[in-house]
């Protein structure tokens, strides 16, 4: 079974109307929305919910203002400025210490050295992942709470039940929609993957985008693909493109022109190639058959 | 005053917002710093053009443990909520990475044998754009995390009237970060079933921050009014709206400023930075 991750650095450039096609096209992949912050897949490819679970990425401090006595050792150590000399009063002081829940990093070193033990310490939910049926085979996916961290973790329990869930299904691929950026759910959607396909538009942010996260994959040692979405807005940009992308060892996979037809399709509930034969879903057609062949050739 | 321009989805338009409202309210005459928080994939740089004078390693705290003085009593290990440091056999490992700096471990340590040191994560770059003071930070490759980078852009000292904060796509924690202390939060949408549900997304976050926001439609006349009514509905001002022009996504692609090169937009980003101004002094 072989993972492909979809990534851009840059957000926007297209990232998951390509997946959803992808996903029309494979016919039998396992689908993961690893964008577990904002993700969009699900609003294409409406799945229908079979199993929904709790996500617990750690834990959080909260102050019971019954039991302080305003020491300020909490404020003191921790190192996330999260506590605030704002609390309620009780008997003893007229104002207790209080923990910013948005601002808490969960790491328990207020609670571990409050000598009142006034500190809870305890796991909270901070969101949930599904296992669903879509038109196009089995997705998993993931909402992250409002506001929550560890979106890492959510990252990885998405990947590992989508990789269950191919063994189970006996499906040969698992098609990963990920997150913007390089940082942490981008580091924690890749790691380990057998193939990267970089989506990047032809724009001077692009590029750079491109280039730190193929450092990235680079950093990584994961085989990195390059497709540049909507190439025609800027032709002389997307041929200095495809050669930066060559000269780094990256493959150029096909590029996609650019169609307002795209946003007609996701108004409408559809992948591009569900729902225009021609045109630009030739692009994305001829993109999709160079990726396999890619993952066949290069990935026994 | 600091506003923050952040998003839900990427690629909807905050550096377009965000440069193209410095630049106006520079023009304008006003001390104007643009921050740009987005250190994983950091653009505005690439419009503002500035010429950056100085550049400084930013890290954060990470354990480092004295093997002479260490006992192996694996308190560290135990207090450690993120594997960063564990006790094996004689030896205690350190995973940098995986470390959030929380100093636990030097706090627990009974023999004192670890101390905190810094480790690099990014780097803070600052310089001028003209009249418009400019800072960012470029997060290292394969580093997890952005937080202590944004601080210190966040934290630079330009003492501005307006500073204006340039804040990565998503609602996790680094936008959490980058919008905390803002006295409105601008959310940039696109009229596209994603840019939408995004939206809703980054107005539930700004909203659990309790911090007052309004909206910018970029590429407003590609869809239908499905933001409108949930934006009324919500009392959630919208303050500006820029068309779905080629034009502009043409200049945006050479790494030009919509004001510069298209000066008839001039008067959309001027509006715009006006309808901020009285959605603060009406909120504060």
């Amino acid at each position: 079974m072989k993972e492909l991750v979809v990534i851009s650095g840059k957000g926007g450039t297209g990232k998951t109307s390509i997946v959803a096609s992808f996903a029309v096209l494979a016919k039998k992949a396992v689908l993961a929305d690893c964008d577990v912050d904002a993700a969009d897949l699900h609003l294409v490819l409406e799945p229908r919910i079979v199993k929904r679970s709790q996500f617990s990425g750690g834990s959080q401090a909260r102050i019971m203002p019954g039991h302080c006595i305003a020491c300020g050792k909490c404020e003191e150590i921790c190192r996330f400025d999260a506590i605030f000399y704002d609390g309620p009063g009780n008997g003893r002081v007229e104002k207790t210490y209080r923990v910013d829940p948005i601002a808490c990093e969960g790491c328990g070193v207020c609670a571990y050295f409050c000598a009142e033990n006034a500190i809870e310490f305890t796991p909270v939910v901070n969101g949930e992942w599904f296992v669903s049926d879509t038109r196009c085979g089995p997705m998993v996916h993931a909402r992250l709470g409002i506001a929550q961290e560890n979106s890492g973790k959510l990252v990885s329990i998405v990947r590992t039940e989508a990789k269950k869930l191919a063994e189970e299904r006996k499906r040969d691929l698992v098609i990963i929609d990920g997150a913007p950026g390089i940082g942490c759910p981008v580091i924690a959607s890749i790691t380990g993957a057998d193939l990267v396909l970089v989506v990047t538009e032809p724009t001077l942010s692009g590029l750079h985008d491109l280039e730190r996260v193929a450092d990235l994959t680079k950093h990584f040692g994961i085989e990195t693909l390059v497709c540049i979405n909507k190439w025609d807005l800027n032709k002389d940009l997307g041929s200095e493109i495809e050669r930066i992308a060559r000269r780094r060892g990256l493959k150029m996979a096909g590029n996609v022109r650019y169609d307002h037809v795209v946003t007609e399709a996701q108004i409408k509930k559809k992948s591009v190639v569900e729902y225009r034969e021609d045109g630009v879903t030739t692009d994305i057609r001829q993109l999709w058959a160079e990726v396999v062949a890619l993952m066949d050739k290069d990935l026994p | 005053m600091q506003i923050a321009i952040a998003s839900g989805k990427g690629g909807t338009g905050k550096t377009t917002v965000a440069t193209n409202l410095a630049w106006v309210a520079s023009r304008n005459g006003r001390k104007v710093a643009y921050l740009d928080c987005d250190v994983e994939e950091p653009n505005g740089h690439i419009f503002l053009k500035p010429e950056l004078s100085d550049r400084k390693p930013v890290g954060d705290l990470i354990p480092q443990v004295e093997a002479e003085k260490c006992t192996l009593c694996g308190k560290c290990g135990e207090i450690c909520r993120y594997s960063a440091i564990v006790c094996v056999g004689q030896k205690v490992l350190v995973y940098p990475e995986m470390c959030h700096g929380c100093g636990g471990c030097w706090l627990v340590c009974p023999a004192g044998a670890i101390t905190g040191v810094s480790r690099e994560m990014g780097t803070l770059e600052t310089g001028r754009a003209g009249a418009i003071q400019f800072a960012h930070g470029l997060l290292n490759v394969g580093e997890i995390r952005a937080i202590p980078l944004i601080k210190a852009v966040k934290s630079t000292d330009f003492r501005a009237d307006l500073s204006i904060v340039d804040a990565p796509p998503g609602t996790s924690c680094p936008v959490i970060e980058a919008v905390r202390d803002a006295d409105l939060v601008i959310l940039v949408t696109e009229p596209t079933p994603f840019g939408f549900h995004d939206l809703k997304l980054a107005v539930e976050t700004v909203q659990a921050l309790k911090l007052p926001l309004g909206v910018v439609i970029n590429r407003a006349s590609l869809g239908g009014r499905e933001i409108h009514t949930y934006c009324t509905a919500r009392r959630i001002p919208i303050l500006a709206e820029i068309p779905d022009d080629r034009r502009l996504a043409e200049a945006y692609s050479r790494g030009e400023m919509a004001c510069d090169a298209l000066p008839e937009y001039q008067s959309v980003f001027t509006g715009l930075l006006e309808a901020i101004a009285y959605r603060v002094s009406s909120s504060s």
